[in-house]
C-alpha cells in the first residue's frame, strides 16, 4: 500500500537548515491503522504532510499504491490528493460559509462530478457519520464532535485509499474523542487504511500499530493490541 | 474552456464567497459603480448639451461671416483717415468671383423704420433681402411665406414680419397675411410671419422686404449695408474672411493694414468655440470617467487581495481536497470579473436614471438646456468590455497571490 525508503527532509532556517527527517523507512499494508507519535519537533507532522503530498521530500522514495510520488507538479499533486487521500485535520477545516452537505461534496466537485450525483453521494456519507439531518447546517451551528464527523465524511467522500488524520481528537474533549475514535475504528474495520498523528497515548493505543519518532528517525515500531473505543462511549 | 461559465457550481461558489462578506462586497463595488455612473451621467449630459446647441444652430449656415464697412484708421492713397467705407454690389460680385471656397455672397441693407397699422405703431429694424437669406438663416415661418424671386423681379411692396411685430401691430388671432402695414409712410402687404427663435447669431431683423424694393424706395443704387458670406464645407471660414477683407481693401483704396475699416462677425469662429468647448467637455468626461473606473477596479483588486489573504486557510483546504491551482485562480478571477460587471451594470442602470432625471429637469420644452441627454449603446458596450478586461487583469493579481502560497503553509495552524 505505502512504501517509504530513506526519506530526508530539511527546512532552511536563516543561513543554516533544520534536518527534520533523517532517513525514514516505513511500510504500511492495506487495512492497517497506524499511529505516528512523537514530541513536537520530532518530524511526525512533516512525515504526514509528505505522505499527504502537501510537502515534498528532499530525497528518498515514496510509493503509494504502486505509484512513485516524485517531482509532482501542483496540478498532479492536486489530482492525486483528490483521488488517493482523505484528510482529517485537528481544527476540522470546514469551509464556514458552506453547509455540512456542501463541505462533504467539495472533493467531489473538484473531481468534476455533476451536482446532483455529488450531493446524493455527500448525503450518503453524512448519513454514515450520523449527521444526515444536519446536512443543511453551517459549521458554526455544529458541535466540535459533529464538525469532526462532517470532516470525516468529507475525507471519505472521494473514496480514498488512505485516510490521513492530523491530531483528529486534538481539539475535542475526552468523551467526544472516544466517539470519533470509535468511528475511525469502525472505518478501519471496514477496510480503510488509516494513518494518524497523535501525541495522546490512549488515542494511539486505539490503533493497531504505533510508530514513535524522535529527532527525525523512527525509534520504535510496534504492533499493539487495539483498545476498542466503544467501551468508553 | 469556457464551459465552467455555464456551470451552476461556478456561480454558486462566487455567490457563496460574496455572500460571506456582504458589506465588503458592496463597498468593493462602490468604486466601479461610481465610475460608470459618472461616465454615463457626464457623457449623456455632454451629448444633451451638444444636441441642444445643434438644435439652436441647426438652422444657421454656421460657416459664415458678416462684413460691413466702418471708418478707416490709416490714411492711404491720398485719402485721410476716418473715411467712411461703403460696400457696394460690385464688391459683392468681385468677392464671389475672386475668393476661393465661397458658397454664397449675400448683400443686405437695413434701416430702422416706423411701422403703423390702424392706430398701432412701433419702431422696427427692416432689411432688404434676397430669398437666399431663408436658406442661410432659416426663417421659422408661422404663417405665409418668405420673399421669393418674383418679389425681387417686380420690386413688390411685400414684407415678412417677425412674431414680435405681429404682436404689436395685430390683434390676437388676427390673420396677418394679405393685410397691409405702413412702413415709413409706404404700404406693404404682409406675406409671412416668422418666429425669431431664441438664439441670435449676428444681427437679426424684425422685418424683411425684397432687396430690390429697398433699393428702389431708398435710392440705394449700388450701395449695400453689409455682406453675408458663406463658405463651402471644407474651407476655413477664417481664411475666407481674411481674403475677403484684403480684396475689399484693395477695391476700396484702403491701407492693407487697416484693421478698423471693416467690421465683421465670424459665425464659424464663434461656432468653433462652442464645438471646441463640447469636444473638450467630452474629452474631460472620458478622462474623469475612465480614471474613476480604473481607481474603482484597483479598489476591487486591493480588496480581493485582502480577501485572499483572509481566505488563505480556506484555499489551503480546497487544495488539500484536490483543487488545482488553475481552479483556484479561475475562481478568483471569475469573482473579480463578476463584482466588476455587477457594479458596472448597476452603474449603467443608475446612470440611466440620472439621465432620465436630468431629462425631466432640464430636457423639456423648446428652450431646454439638454436635449435628449443620452449615451449610445456602443458606449455602454465599450464600457462593459473595458470593465471585463480590467476586472480580469486586476483579478489575476490576487489569483496568483492565492496560489503562490503552498497548501501546507496555508493549512499550518496559527
Amino acid at each position: 500500500m505505502l512504501q517509504i525508503h530513506e526519506l530526508h527532509k530539511s527546512y532552511p532556517i536563516g543561513d543554516s537548515s533544520l534536518h527534520v527527517l533523517k532517513g525514514i523507512d516505513l511500510s504500511v499494508e492495506e487495512g492497517e491503522m497506524v499511529a505516528i507519535m512523537g514530541s513536537s519537533g520530532s518530524g511526525k507532522s512533516t512525515l504526514l504532510n509528505i505522505i499527504g503530498m502537501l510537502d515534498e521530500a528532499d530525497s528518498g522514495d515514496y510509493i503509494l499504491d504502486g505509484l512513485t510520488i516524485k517531482d509532482l507538479t501542483e496540478k498532479k499533486a492536486a489530482v492525486y490528493r483528490n483521488k488517493f487521500l482523505g484528510f482529517i485535520f485537528q481544527s476540522f477545516n470546514l469551509i464556514n460559509y458552506k453547509t455540512a452537505l456542501e463541505n462533504v461534496a467539495l472533493p467531489l466537485y473538484y473531481q468534476g462530478m455533476k451536482r446532483k450525483e455529488r450531493l446524493e453521494l455527500a448525503l450518503f456519507h453524512l448519513e454514515k457519520v450520523g449527521l444526515a439531518e444536519w446536512s443543511h447546517h453551517l459549521p458554526k451551528e455544529l458541535s466540535g464532535g459533529q464538525k469532526q464527523r462532517v470532516a470525516i465524511a468529507r475525507a471519505l467522500a472521494a473514496n480514498p485509499k488512505l485516510l490521513l488524520a492530523d491530531e483528529p481528537t486534538g481539539a475535542l474533549d475526552t468523551k467526544t474523542s472516544h466517539e470519533i475514535m470509535a468511528f475511525i475504528q469502525q472505518l478501519n474495520d471496514e477496510g480503510k487504511t488509516i494513518l494518524m498523528v497523535t501525541h495522546e497515548e490512549d488515542i494511539a493505543n486505539m490503533c493497531k500499530r504505533i510508530i514513535r519518532l524522535r529527532d527525525g528517525v523512527i525509534m520504535e515500531d510496534t504492533k499493539v493490541n487495539q483498545v476498542r473505543a466503544e467501551q468508553y462511549v | 474552456m469556457f464551459r465552467f461559465l455555464f456551470d451552476r457550481d461556478t456561480w454558486q461558489e462566487v455567490l457563496d464567497s460574496l455572500n460571506k462578506n456582504k458589506l465588503r462586497s458592496v463597498l468593493t463595488m462602490v468604486g466601479v459603480w461610481w465610475g460608470i455612473l459618472l461616465l454615463i451621467g457626464l457623457l449623456g449630459s455632454a451629448r444633451g448639451l451638444e444636441n441642444s446647441f445643434n438644435r439652436l444652430f441647426g438652422d444657421f449656415a454656421t460657416n459664415s461671416v458678416f462684413i460691413w464697412g466702418q471708418k478707416t484708421s490709416n490714411p492711404f492713397k491720398g485719402f485721410q483717415e476716418g473715411k467712411s467705407v461703403q460696400l457696394s454690389l460690385t464688391d459683392a460680385k468681385k468677392i464671389e468671383e475672386n475668393i476661393d471656397g465661397i458658397e454664397f455672397v449675400l448683400p443686405r441693407n437695413q434701416k430702422q423704420v416706423a411701422a403703423t397699422r390702424n392706430f398701432q405703431t412701433g419702431s422696427f429694424s427692416m432689411a432688404g433681402d434676397y430669398p437666399l437669406l431663408d436658406k442661410l438663416q432659416k426663417k421659422d415661418l408661422l404663417n405665409g411665406r418668405f420673399i421669393n424671386e418674383n418679389d425681387i423681379k417686380d420690386n413688390k411692396k411685400v414684407v415678412a414680419i417677425s412674431d414680435d411685430v405681429y404682436k404689436q401691430l395685430f390683434e390676437k388671432d388676427e390673420n396677418a397675411i394679405g393685410e397691409y402695414v405702413e412702413l415709413n409712410g409706404i404700404n406693404f402687404k404682409v406675406i409671412g410671419v416668422f418666429d425669431v427663435g431664441d438664439i441670435r447669431m449676428g444681427p437679426t431683423q424684425d422685418m424683411h422686404i425684397p432687396f430690390t424694393t429697398y433699393q428702389q424706395i431708398y435710392n440705394q443704387g449700388d450701395r449695400i449695408g453689409w455682406l453675408m458670406i458663406t463658405g463651402k464645407s471644407g474651407f476655413n471660414i477664417k481664411q475666407i474672411e481674411l481674403d475677403t477683407k484684403l480684396l475689399l481693401k484693395n477695391l476700396n483704396s484702403i491701407h492693407p493694414d487697416d484693421n478698423r475699416a471693416f467690421g465683421s462677425f465670424n459665425l464659424g469662429k464663434e461656432f468653433a468655440k462652442f464645438t471646441g468647448f463640447l469636444t473638450g467637455m467630452q474629452f474631460l468626461t472620458w478622462f474623469v470617467g475612465i480614471a474613476t473606473l480604473i481607481a474603482g477596479v484597483f479598489a476591487i483588486g486591493n480588496i480581493l487581495l485582502i480577501t485572499v489573504r483572509e481566505r488563505t486557510k480556506e484555499i489551503g483546504v480546497r487544495r488539500a481536497l484536490g483543487a488545482t491551482p488553475f481552479e483556484i485562480k479561475r475562481q478568483i478571477v471569475v469573482e473579480a470579473v463578476f463584482i466588476t460587471l455587477i457594479a458596472g451594470i448597476l452603474g449603467i442602470i443608475s446612470g440611466g436614471w440620472i439621465l432620465i432625471l436630468l431629462d425631466h429637469l432640464f430636457g423639456q420644452g423648446e428652450d431646454a438646456a439638454l436635449v435628449n441627454a443620452s449615451v449610445s449603446i456602443a458606449v455602454v458596450f465599450i464600457a462593459l468590455v473595458i470593465l471585463v478586461i480590467l476586472g480580469t487583469l486586476i483579478g489575476l493579481i490576487p489569483a496568483f497571490k492565492a496560489t503562490s502560497i503552498k497548501p501546507i503553509e496555508a493549512l499550518r495552524e496559527e
